[in-house]
């Protein structure tokens, strides 16, 4: 019961944070939620030991079909958002379906879907005569509407970033929950044991995967409408497949406020080198988050949440964490 | 025959030896260490900004700058293993490979931090040798003979000495080697630094050819990777002949249509093996 107050009360706090707060942080927020939404969508497969880097693609389709139908043909966002959730759910069926027939795994998984998101990234540069390129693409704004899914207040979307990141944790524990959680744990401890047992190993990983694909390009899609900037470098290819995961594995990928605490923690940390140093220091946030990176996976390969719980509850040493 | 497209397959052929140096390389340190290096091409670039630094910056002879090149970037190769893979050499592989990908955002954001983001070069132009119509950039040339006087000499030292014997039976069984009296840790160490001079012998002959800037690793980077798993992983023929075949399609494609359009061709080309010959062109 104490829980569920304490839950409360965590929402009400977050939900009343813009009244009070100064629309610069407003705009943090919005970020921290949005990419806490993503890197919460990566982990529901990555904690699995199904590490994609080939996020980026499915966040940078998600991204660039409504922005793409809205300015050419006029479709509303609300048509166009289902409509790249569904390009990249199908992409991830497509990818996913033959990498976990033929038994593409470990190494030879995150490869081929980092191939992936190279050939996302590659494709809308190469189409640059309709995304603009490398210079990138700018939807058509029209202020304050509904329909077109644009609000330059920044209250409207925290309001969209929050939900969206309180779907994306119901998401994780419901398969957290699920039946295809023990599943999955036992494929990732050993497939020829599990499919031994009766579970249909390409079936539940593909699931999974669409699942986490299509969060993901949902997360990209309200992030292009709220920044309404899209670039090919920023919303897909290598280095947003990288940042997915590093954020997940620096939070902590097995619990479910684990990949938030990363948003968190390396979005502060970008921000604050960048108005404690300024502009004449670039490089600095990324220099230190990747000796951050590399310390964590070496000593907490659980991240920062999954650190903090083993040093609580030292008995619960196990593979993955309880849920909260 | 176009002459054009002539001109693309021999550029394309002499683009396959560099790329088949590195995948060499990243090949070996799989093979023996089964560890994927993500960072490998940004070691290449640290190469070139050392050789960049040594010979425009401090007017060191060419081929002395180019030599503490190779040393520097073997040297990194063997602190990669001794502080990031050595302590998490019993975890799970993937957490290697995203350990070397936090290298990578290391030494890219490093690299700017000392250089910012201008692209450099060292202000040598070689000349062109016009063959007929067909022109060839001397550059390229000594670049493909280079790298394969590496790969021929790497195989040599393989197939000749007892530690390039050690090397190839700890790809084979690491856990018997130790019973045949041979060092594992400082087979790897070795093994490492191989890795880090090859991936400086290249830098050597790229820093002819191209720019750097932080992120130049970036442009062959992927690349690697493909053709190193397109030719199974820690089989070096196979990535000495996957390194041909995407050079190919790359400068092909390329001279069809347009550079991106070729890369994506080449990854989705990868993809499509990948599902066909899981563990290389050349495995049966």
């Amino acid at each position: 019961m104490a829980r569920y107050a304490a839950s409360a009360l965590c929402l009400a706090v977050l939900l009343s944070a813009p009244v009070f707060l100064p629309p610069y942080f407003v705009h943090l927020l919005i970020q921290v939620l949005l990419w806490g939404f993503i890197y919460t969508a990566w982990s529901l497969m990555g904690r699995f030991g199904l590490v994609s880097l080939g996020h980026g693609a499915f966040m940078g389709v998600g991204a660039y079909v409504p922005a793409l139908l809205w300015n050419y043909y006029g479709i509303v966002p609300w048509a166009g958002i289902p409509l790249g959730v569904l390009m990249s759910a199908v992409l991830a069926i497509v990818i996913g379906y033959p990498c976990f027939r033929f038994r593409v795994v470990g190494h030879y998984f995150a490869l081929v879907t980092l191939a992936l998101s190279q050939v996302v990234m590659l494709s809308v540069v190469a189409a640059r005569d309709i995304t603009g390129g490398s210079l990138g693409f700018t939807p058509k704004a029209v202020g304050h509407s509904w329909y077109a899914l644009q609000f330059p207040e920044k209250g409207y979307f925290y309001c969209i970033a929050l939900v969206l990141w309180l779907v994306g944790l119901f998401v994780w524990r419901w398969i957290d929950r699920s039946i295809s959680r023990e599943a999955l744990d036992a494929i990732s401890e050993d497939e020829d044991a599990a499919a031994a047992i009766g579970i249909d190993v390409i079936r539940e990983k593909l699931r999974v995967t669409v699942i986490s694909a299509s969060l993901t390009a949902l997360g990209g899609a309200i992030y292009g409408q709220y920044i309404m900037y899209l670039n090919p470098e920023t919303v897909s290819g290598i280095a947003v497949s990288l940042q997915i995961v590093f954020a997940a594995i620096v939070g902590g990928m097995y619990t479910m406020l684990g990949p938030t605490v990363g948003s968190l923690l390396t979005l502060s940390l970008n921000e604050g080198l960048r108005v404690g140093f300024g502009t004449n220091f670039i490089g600095a946030a990324n220099t230190i988050y990747g000796i951050l990176l590399i310390l964590c996976i070496i000593f907490m390969p659980r991240g920062i949440v999954g650190a903090l719980l083993n040093m609580k509850m030292p008995r619960s040493r196990t593979k993955t964490a309880p849920a909260e | 025959m176009d002459i054009y497209l002539l001109e693309a397959i021999i550029n394309g052929i002499l683009l396959g030896g560099v790329l088949a140096l590195l995948a060499l390389g990243l090949n070996l340190i799989f093979g023996v260490i089964d560890v994927v290096w993500i960072a490998y091409a940004d070691l290449v670039m640290c190469g070139m900004y050392v050789i960049y630094c040594l010979y425009a910056l401090l007017g060191w002879p060419l081929l002395l700058a180019c030599a503490a090149g190779i040393v520097f970037v073997a040297a990194m190769g063997v602190l990669v293993h001794l502080l990031i893979i050595a302590p998490i050499l019993g975890s799970a592989p993937i957490n290697q490979l995203l350990a070397t990908g936090g290298l990578l955002f290391f030494l890219q954001s490093f690299a700017t931090l000392l250089f910012g983001t201008d692209f450099r070069n060292l202000g040598i132009r070689l000349p062109i040798i016009e063959l007929g119509d067909i022109y060839i950039s001397t550059a390229r040339l000594l670049a493909f003979a280079m790298a394969l006087v590496g790969a021929v000499a790497l195989y040599f030292f393989l197939k000749r000495t007892f530690i390039g014997t050690a090397i190839r039976a700890i790809a084979q069984d690491r856990d018997i080697v130790g019973l045949m009296g041979v060092d594992q840790q400082r087979i790897y160490l070795v093994t490492s630094a191989i890795g880090g001079a090859l991936a400086g012998l290249a830098a050597c002959l790229l820093s002819l050819q191209y720019d750097v800037h932080p992120y130049v690793g970036n442009t062959f980077g992927p690349l690697l990777f493909m053709i190193c798993v397109l030719g199974g992983l820690g089989d070096m023929i196979g990535g000495f002949v996957a390194a041909f075949i995407i050079s190919q399609i790359i400068s092909i494609v390329g001279y069809y249509t347009n550079t991106e359009l070729s890369y994506v061709l080449a990854f989705v080309f990868f993809i499509a093996l990948m599902f066909v010959r899981p563990r290389g062109i050349l495995v049966r």
